[in-house]
């Protein structure tokens, strides 16, 4: 038994009416009979029969809309008519042509708000949308206009004299340009001086608004908790009276590089705090580069990563320490040491205050601060004795962790810093 | 010393001579000594069948000289100007173009077609365009705008030569300029640009009638201590990818020099390319010098003011240079 | 009116129009069943035209036609089965796959297309007969075109740089009364197309496009005037398409019963009448020749079905005589 088939007529018919039947079931075709009226795009159009025979069914209602290729009856020998005679099927069982999905132009948007980003000098494509289905809504337009003063100051520099420039590892940021529009070329940057500090008034004024900027945005976006933990240092301080006793003066360790190493190695265990929040999502970080907040001469702060924590015994680890935090003061970080920071520690131990609920450095989803070592009154079997005491707080991204996973960090924490030796 | 047109002249000669496959047609080209006077005396030595003055029509010559070509001849045709060609556009972006293509390789169209071009003579806005972009936007055809003496001659013979269709388009302001012309030697390929003057500062990139002010721009600037390199593009299909990207990678600037309107221009597929391939090297934005986005005026100054001209040319390279 | 035919070469005009027929009947199937895509223009009805010419050329003449030469591509004897598989896109096809139902080309049997833009081949035909006149060949080069063509320029300047150089071009008009939806008097000033070339130093003349015997008397006539004479000459062929101009056509510019008039004239129906009549074929022949026919075509779609698709590493070959890229 044959099949009668919706025909394709031109190349941009993709689906065509049948308008009208000229047969019914039973009837006798032959070979180039016309059996239907299909209506097109441009009319009515007869449309023949390939093979003879007897018409045994009718697929398709007269006014359905079929794709090209759909049965639209079968045409068989004189003998399966009586078993397939039937009626015609209902015009509610109708195939609509392929279902064509919404594809959007660019980042999913309405009108609507596509006015307002323009209104509001914002690129569209830099948004990730939390709407549904990922479309931008208003607080998507609003959240990018408070992003980072990184974002919209793109420095003007030439591709060739950025290329130089990173071969060199010197920041652009601070270079006077030359070049057309006041752009950076290359010969600014082969004539620039290491370290850069020719403008330190503009370059402060820059970074408090890039700090006051991610500080606002962290505050608007991040659902913060917090938990606290004191630990007791008495093991970590022996053990550095200890070493250090062994060591030059060049050599010694402070007990910030010990609470820095077990940060690092906490998150190993804890990973969930080692991520960067995409705007939908945590995304894990392969590896862990702590960014030590270090306060600079004039008001400034900074956070760059040392890279790397975990690598390395802890006098590598003090040494590159020592050599961040003075180059962070001096104005010549790597730009690779401004941007890769997977987790911050804030400690103001050197304050001298008891502990600091520190805010989250966007995209970053954790925040360790530590307060001074100070001698408090502690519990130990049922003596109170005097313990130096360390408060330890834990500030994190709701959306990537929760106060369960960051109460066991800070266990994990108090644990590692209990045996000193073997960070 | 030759001067252009007379060289032309001695490259259709030479090819009339000797390849009795060619023929040459097109409107005054016989009686008439040719609308530049680049055919003066040949009808005389070759005869009425081999040098034809063809009707007005266009099309239908263009048509003709693709149909000899697919019968076995290598025809020379003269359009007499780019202007004039619209006219035959259907021939050969349907015909030239895609024969081969088409027929699955059976049929090759060896047609050349010289064409003048360009403006700056003051003949207004139907006789001044400069459409070499149309023509080397089509697969299947090549392109060559010879900007000196010797190439008006060597790239005619290429164009002959060559089994595929090849329009040459020969700038109408360079039928008068003087310059030597060599026939002895191999010629190089046509089909490369060249470097008419090495520089370091930036590279300023041309053709055809926009060479020598490119040229002019260059000694200009180099008065005021800026070295500019300057490239004949000489093939405007196929594109010296190589050349051009080598000297831009080496001058890390670009000024792009194109009597044609911006828009759509072969400036903008040159700078596409750069920035596809050059990106990282460039350190300046790439400056495009073109013919204003108007008819081309009659009025002297108005016409100098809209086609490129050294003035622009400097200023584009200064800006390009940082100091504008 | 007795033929004044031999028998056997009565049969043969029969078998060839059937066989076009067919393969027209075939290729408008296969186009329904998307085998053959973008545009198909059948030659059912005009039959007469491409067997009667086809037959009065030599097989050494130029022929340059229309984007609806399947009738003349086959009776030039490009075989069934490349001009199914060219229709189909594989690389069998007579012009690679490159070319569909519009570009059926042939270099060694001098069938130089296959044209879609109306006009177009014209100045082709111009220049083919110009390289054999400067090469002192004696073939003529057909043109065939339809009655929309004498609206271009082209045409007009085809005929005058003809006329005016001399040039061996025989041009063959098939009249069938309508440019795509456009009925002749409504395109044409002058309803009366071989009024035209005259003007331009042309002789010109018509034909009864519906008898195969007429057009192959008529076209041999011309074409050996124009091979004796060098000089261009028209030869109007008046005919009808039964079929729409494309497939995707719904025909709303003429009515069912115009058509259905003209069907009388099937020049395939009428030729067998006759033949008939004068004893010069039995119902036998017509069998064998419908049965020849039908294992014909389907041979031709048994090779299109069975060739390969040329792989798209290949695209840019043949772009120029060398591969730039």
């Amino acid at each position: 038994m044959a099949e009668f088939l919706m025909p394709s007529l031109g190349a941009d018919m993709s689906a065509g009416t049948l308008a009208k039947w000229r047969v019914a079931v039973g009837d006798t075709v032959a070979q180039g009979d016309i059996i239907a009226e299909v209506e097109t795009d441009k009319g009515i159009i007869e449309v023949e029969v390939f093979e003879s025979g007897v018409v045994t069914e009718l697929l398709v209602a007269e006014g359905e809309r079929v794709p090209v290729g759909t049965a639209l009856a079968g045409i068989g020998q004189a003998a399966d008519a009586h078993q397939k005679a039937g009626p015609a099927p209902e015009p509610g069982a109708i195939l609509t042509a392929g279902a064509s999905d919404l594809k959007l132009d660019g980042p999913a948007a309405s009108p609507a708000i596509r006015r307002k980003a323009h209104e509001l000098d914002v690129s569209l494509d830099r948004i990730r949308g939390t709407g549904e289905h990922g479309r931008i809504t208003l607080d998507d337009v609003k959240s990018a206009l408070r992003a980072p003063a990184a974002d919209s100051e793109r420095v003007r520099i030439s591709p060739y004299a950025r290329r130089i420039a990173e071969r060199r590892q010197i920041d652009v940021s601070a270079l006077h340009g030359t070049g057309p529009s006041g752009a950076i070329q290359a010969r600014d940057v082969l004539s620039a001086e290491v370290p850069t500090d020719t403008k330190p008034a503009s370059a402060a004024e820059r970074m408090q608004k890039a700090i006051a900027a991610a500080m606002t945005r962290a505050n608007d976006e991040i659902p913060h908790y917090y938990v606290e933990h004191t630990i007791d240092m008495s093991n970590a301080l022996a053990w550095l009276r200890e070493t250090n006793a062994s060591r030059g003066v060049s050599g010694r360790l402070v007990s910030g590089v010990l609470v820095l190493r077990a940060v690092s190695l906490a998150l190993r265990k804890h990973e969930e705090l080692n991520a960067t929040w995409n705007g939908e999502a945590a995304v894990r970080c392969q590896d862990v580069h702590v960014g030590l907040a270090v306060s600079l001469r004039g008001g400034g702060l900074v956070a760059p990563a040392l890279r790397n924590t975990n690598e390395g015994d802890l006098s590598d680890l003090m040494a590159r320490m020592t050599d961040l935090v003075s180059r962070a003061r001096a104005g010549t970080l790597r730009s690779s040491e401004m941007t890769s920071a997977t987790i911050t520690l804030t400690s103001l131990g050197e304050r001298g205050v008891e502990g600091v609920t520190p805010i989250i450095f966007p995209p970053q989803v954790a925040v360790v601060g530590c307060g001074a070592t100070l001698e408090r009154p502690w519990v130990v079997g049922d003596q109170v004795v005097a313990r130096p005491l360390m408060r330890a707080t834990l500030g994190a991204d709701h959306r990537a962790s929760n106060g369960h996973q960051g109460a066991r960090f800070l266990r994990t924490l108090d644990r590692l810093l209990q045996e000193p030796g073997a960070l | 010393m030759t001067t252009y047109r007379d060289a032309v002249r001695t490259a259709l000669q030479t090819l009339l001579r000797e390849d009795e496959r060619v023929f040459f047609m097109g409107e005054d080209v016989g009686r008439y000594g040719g609308p530049y006077a680049v055919s003066k005396g040949l009808l005389a030595e070759f005869g009425e069948e081999r040098v034809r003055d063809t009707p007005l029509c266009e099309s239908t010559f263009v048509g003709a000289g693709i149909g000899a070509a697919l019968g076995g001849m290598r025809p020379i045709v003269e359009v007499m100007t780019v202007n004039f060609s619209l006219l035959a556009l259907d021939q050969v972006v349907n015909n030239a173009a895609a024969m081969r293509h088409m027929s699955g390789g059976q049929f090759q169209v060896p047609i050349a077609v010289r064409m003048a071009t360009g403006g700056g003579k003051q003949i207004a806005a139907q006789h001044s365009h400069s459409l070499e972009n149309w023509y080397a936007h089509v697969p299947g055809i090549k392109v060559l705008a010879p900007a000196t003496v010797q190439d008006a001659h060597d790239m005619l013979l290429a164009a002959v030569e060559d089994p595929d269709p090849v329009f040459v388009f020969e700038h109408q302001m360079l039928y008068g300029i003087d310059g030597e012309l060599d026939t002895s030697g191999t010629p190089p390929s046509p089909w490369k640009a060249v470097v008419r003057r090495a520089g370091t500062d930036l590279s300023i990139i041309a053709y055809g009638g926009s060479l020598h002010k490119a040229l002019g721009a260059a000694d200009e600037l180099d008065k005021v201590g800026i070295s500019a390199e300057v490239v004949d593009l000489r093939s405007l299909r196929p594109l010296d990818r190589e050349t051009i990207l080598d000297s831009v990678r080496r001058t890390h600037r670009a000024v792009v020099v194109d009597e044609a309107w911006k828009t759509g221009s072969l400036a903008s597929e040159i700078s596409a390319i750069l920035a596809e391939h050059a990106f990282y090297d460039l350190d300046a934005p790439i400056e495009r010098v073109c013919t204003l986005e108007v008819p081309i005026p009659y009025a002297k100054h108005l016409e100098e003011a809209a086609i490129p001209q050294v003035g622009r040319i400097v200023e584009a390279a200064r800006r390009s240079m940082g100091d504008g | 009116m007795t033929l004044d035919i031999a028998g056997d070469h009565a049969l043969t005009l029969l078998r060839d129009m059937i066989r076009i027929r067919r393969l027209e009947e075939k290729s408008a199937e296969l186009y329904s069943k998307q085998k053959i895509r973008g545009f198909l223009h059948l030659y059912i009805g005009e039959e007469a035209v491409g067997v009667g010419a086809m037959h009065a050329l030599r097989e050494d003449d130029n022929v340059v036609a229309t984007y609806r030469e399947h009738g003349q591509a086959l009776l030039r004897g490009i075989p069934a089965g490349e001009i199914m598989a060219e229709m189909y896109g594989k690389a069998n096809g007579c012009s690679g796959g490159r070319g569909g139902s519009m570009h059926l080309f042939s270099a060694k049997r001098n069938f130089y297309g296959g044209h879609a833009i109306v006009g177009g081949g014209l100045p082709i035909a111009v220049g083919l007969a110009l390289a054999d006149k400067l090469r002192g060949e004696s073939r003529i080069t057909a043109c065939f075109f339809g009655d929309g063509a004498t609206d271009e320029g082209e045409f007009h300047e085809s005929l005058n740089l003809a006329a005016l150089w001399k040039l061996p071009v025989l041009f063959l008009c098939e009249n069938n009364e309508y440019a795509m939806g456009t009925e002749l008097s409504r395109h044409v000033a002058d309803r009366n197309i071989a009024n035209n070339p005259p003007a331009y130093g042309v002789p010109a003349d018509s034909v009864n496009g519906m008898d195969v015997v007429a057009v192959e008397r008529a076209v041999h006539n011309e074409a050996e005037l124009v091979r004796e004479t060098s000089m261009p000459r028209f030869l109007e062929l008046k005919t009808y398409r039964f079929r729409a101009h494309s497939m995707y056509d719904a025909e709303l510019y003429r009515s069912k019963e115009e058509v259905a008039e003209h069907r009388k004239d099937d020049p395939i129906e009428g030729f067998q009448a006759k033949l008939f009549d004068e004893g010069l074929i039995t119902q036998a022949d017509v069998d064998a020749i419908e049965a020849d026919a039908a294992n014909e075509i389907a041979d031709a779609v048994d090779f299109a079905e069975r060739g390969e698709w040329e792989p798209v590493e290949e695209i840019t070959r043949h772009t120029y005589a060398r591969d730039l890229s």
